[in-house]
């Protein structure tokens, strides 16, 4: 942030010189981000989940997860033509897998932006005013914070209708900004303390201009790391609320089949290939995301060092 | 939810969340100590938190679109004077709803859609058989946590370290209703040629006195895959933390002069880094219990474990709402108590938080 003070004596103009000093410093955050090889490893899996959710329909028309018309034997263990067995309907495991990622990751990621956009800008606001708003929305955060996820998710998606993948996101995303809020305040608390804020505020610059040109820029690299490790959060969530039979059922994700597994008696049939792979689709896809966020978290906070 | 933030960054929990503590201070609370003015703070903010609860639980049912009365009795029968007395409370105004709500929160006008029974009475009964679960679960997974935290905390980078950090955290990226299940094919059921070894679920075998020794260790028998489950779902978290923050006391001064005065290595770590470094953690623990409520709700379920998460799960698929809200009540007033708890026991253990 000290090339702030460097003027622009530069031919280019203002926005010009902004985006190459971004780019610059996106270059040098992918550089530290390549030696972090637990970070690499999650990029490594979560670029072959996203290609997988991606192929799906290529690699399985659609017609292969319908119940209607599935092929295979009821509950068969892994074959050569089915390599992961089949469901309880005799749909192949491996195409209901590929097209689970496609729900689990979208729903993973909308809620994750509803969440970042309502704790963001909560946060930024709380930290920003200083009477009784702030104040206010400070408590907000608080008691957010406290009131336990799940019960409170399962409420919420009982009276907006469950059974759809719109509820979900929507329910993951305004239960779970309350960390970030808090994060995002303390981090805006900081900012507002430095000098270059004094002068803006000297020189009459609005609230509106103050938070979005000074103070969100700033707090963005926090933004961006809070957001890899909320993506996991949303996605376990996601697979729970759907065990818990909050899900779609037309578009399965990990989480329903698993609910279809349970609820079926997979367990007691002994079906390990029918609660086992999706299951570990979570676990690496969840692994991915915060094995990012750790490596993100060291480039942008390189105080934690080694931990 | 805040706590993989915790433990991968910013510097530990933080542990208080609550307001800039000088504002009070200023208007005076004169005569406390302030020990005693920071405990009244602390109950007033969980009051605070508690009242917010009651609102939400209030007027999300009532402001939402769609017909409340149809809400609550799908699917069953209810007879019409029944029927009848909840259209007459719901026609009153709404603000003497909410205060007739706020004298007993549990006393719904309607009874269990699914139960035919007070929601107070089926939710009281549940309630041992979740505390035994998760408070064994909790003991344990704090107890094996926090060793492996300062194992792998005292020695960073070495083989110890860099396996229990891959293995906490892929625990922790695990849901744990999942674990449960793969334990129970494992073990309950028997795959992979193993016999089956553990009971498929419930908290005994029927007809059995619970009251008797044998009825004790059928019980404890019971519990061993369930408590397993989450014991190690739990004890990520708890290890992932006292690591961190282990870490975190490395670098301070007082350790070096420990050193310095030529103690040795594992009285160093005893007596002058571990105390420290708990303090975060045992605020976790008791901070983290929304986290331990979720674990409940599903690992129950697998189990059929029958406490508070079953009777969720069994209040879901009605969907029975009037179980539904006073589960919630209940879960949010456990989850408040706790953190109330947290702030009041760190306040003694660490006396620097209460000024």
């Amino acid at each position: 942030m000290a090339s702030d003070q460097q003027t622009p004596g530069r031919p280019l103009g203002r926005r010009a010189i902004a985006r190459a000093r971004r780019r610059e410093a996106a270059a040098r955050g992918w550089r530290q981000f390549r030696t972090h090889r637990g970070g690499m490893a999650g990029l490594g899996i979560l670029v072959f989940f996203t290609l997988v959710a991606l192929l799906a329909p290529v690699l399985f028309p659609p017609e292969t997860i319908s119940v209607t018309q599935a092929t295979g034997e009821l509950l068969a263990p892994p074959s050569g033509q089915y390599w992961l067995g089949t469901d309880d309907s005799g749909r192949s495991m491996l195409a209901l897998l590929a097209w689970g990622a496609r729900v689990s990751l979208t729903v993973g990621i909308a809620a994750t932006l509803i969440s970042m956009v309502i704790g963001t800008s909560v946060g930024i606001a709380s930290g920003h005013y200083t009477g009784f708003g702030g104040a206010t929305l400070q408590r907000l955060t608080d008691w957010v914070l406290v009131i336990p996820f799940l019960p409170l998710a399962i409420v919420l998606a009982t009276v907006l209708g469950g059974g759809s993948t719109l509820t979900i996101i929507v329910v993951i995303g305004v239960t779970s900004w309350a960390g970030t809020a808090r994060l995002i305040r303390a981090q805006t608390l900081s900012v507002e303390g430095r000098p270059y804020l004094e002068r803006s505020r000297a020189l009459g610059s609005g609230n509106w201009h103050q938070m979005t040109r000074h103070v969100l820029p700033n707090v963005f690299p926090l933004v961006l790391t809070n957001t890899t490790l909320t993506v996991a959060i949303a996605i376990l969530s996601e697979t729970t609320l759907s065990f818990l039979g909050l899900g779609d059922p037309l578009r399965p994700s990990w989480g329903s089949t698993l609910d279809q597994a349970f609820s079926n008696g997979a367990v007691s049939a002994g079906a390990w290939w029918y609660i086992g792979p999706p299951g570990l689709c979570v676990v690496l896809v969840v692994l991915s995301f915060t094995m990012m966020g750790r490596a993100l978290e060291q480039i942008v906070n390189p105080r934690l060092g080694g931990h | 939810m805040s706590l993989i933030q915790d433990v991968a960054g910013s510097g530990g929990p933080d542990p208080v969340p609550g307001p800039p503590p000088l504002s009070r201070k200023e208007k005076g609370s004169r005569g406390l100590s302030p020990g005693a003015s920071f405990a009244l703070r602390k109950t007033g903010a969980a009051l605070g938190t508690l009242f917010f609860v009651l609102v939400v639980n209030f007027f999300l049912f009532r402001f939402l679109p769609g017909d409340p009365i149809g809400m609550y009795t799908r699917g069953r029968n209810v007879p019409p004077e029944q029927l009848a007395a909840l259209r007459a409370e719901l026609d009153r105004p709404i603000l003497e709803q909410f205060f007739t709500y706020l004298r007993n929160p549990f006393a719904s006008t309607i009874d269990s859609a699914q139960f035919n029974r007070p929601v107070w009475e089926l939710v009281t009964e549940r309630i041992w058989p979740t505390l035994l679960l998760v408070g064994t679960a909790i003991v344990l997974a704090s107890i094996i946590g926090v060793w492996i935290g300062i194992k792998a905390g005292w020695r960073r980078g070495k083989t110890f370290d860099k396996v229990s950090t891959g293995v906490t955290l892929t625990l922790y990226s695990m849901p744990e209703f999942w674990l449960g299940m793969i334990l129970l094919i494992v073990f309950g059921v028997g795959a992979f040629g193993l016999p089956g070894m553990f009971p498929i679920g419930g908290i005994s075998t029927p007809g059995m006195d619970t009251s008797s020794l044998a009825g004790w260790l059928d019980v404890a028998w019971h519990m061993v895959l369930p408590v397993t489950t989450l014991t190690l779902v739990y004890l990520a978290e708890y290890a992932l933390v006292m690591r961190s923050s282990l870490v975190d006391e490395m670098d301070e001064e007082y350790l070096t002069t420990a050193r310095a005065k030529g103690l040795m290595d594992k009285f160093v770590r005893r007596r002058h880094a571990v105390p420290n470094a708990l303090l975060p953690t045992i605020t976790l623990i008791f901070l983290n219990l929304g986290f331990t409520v979720s674990g409940a709700i599903t690992v129950e379920t697998v189990f059929s474990w029958p406490g508070l998460g079953l009777l969720s799960y069994e209040a879901l698929r009605g969907p029975d709402v009037a179980l539904l809200q006073a589960i919630f009540l209940l879960f949010s007033i456990g989850v408040v108590l706790a953190n109330l708890v947290a702030d009041l026991l760190y306040a003694v253990i660490d006396p620097r938080v209460r000024s």
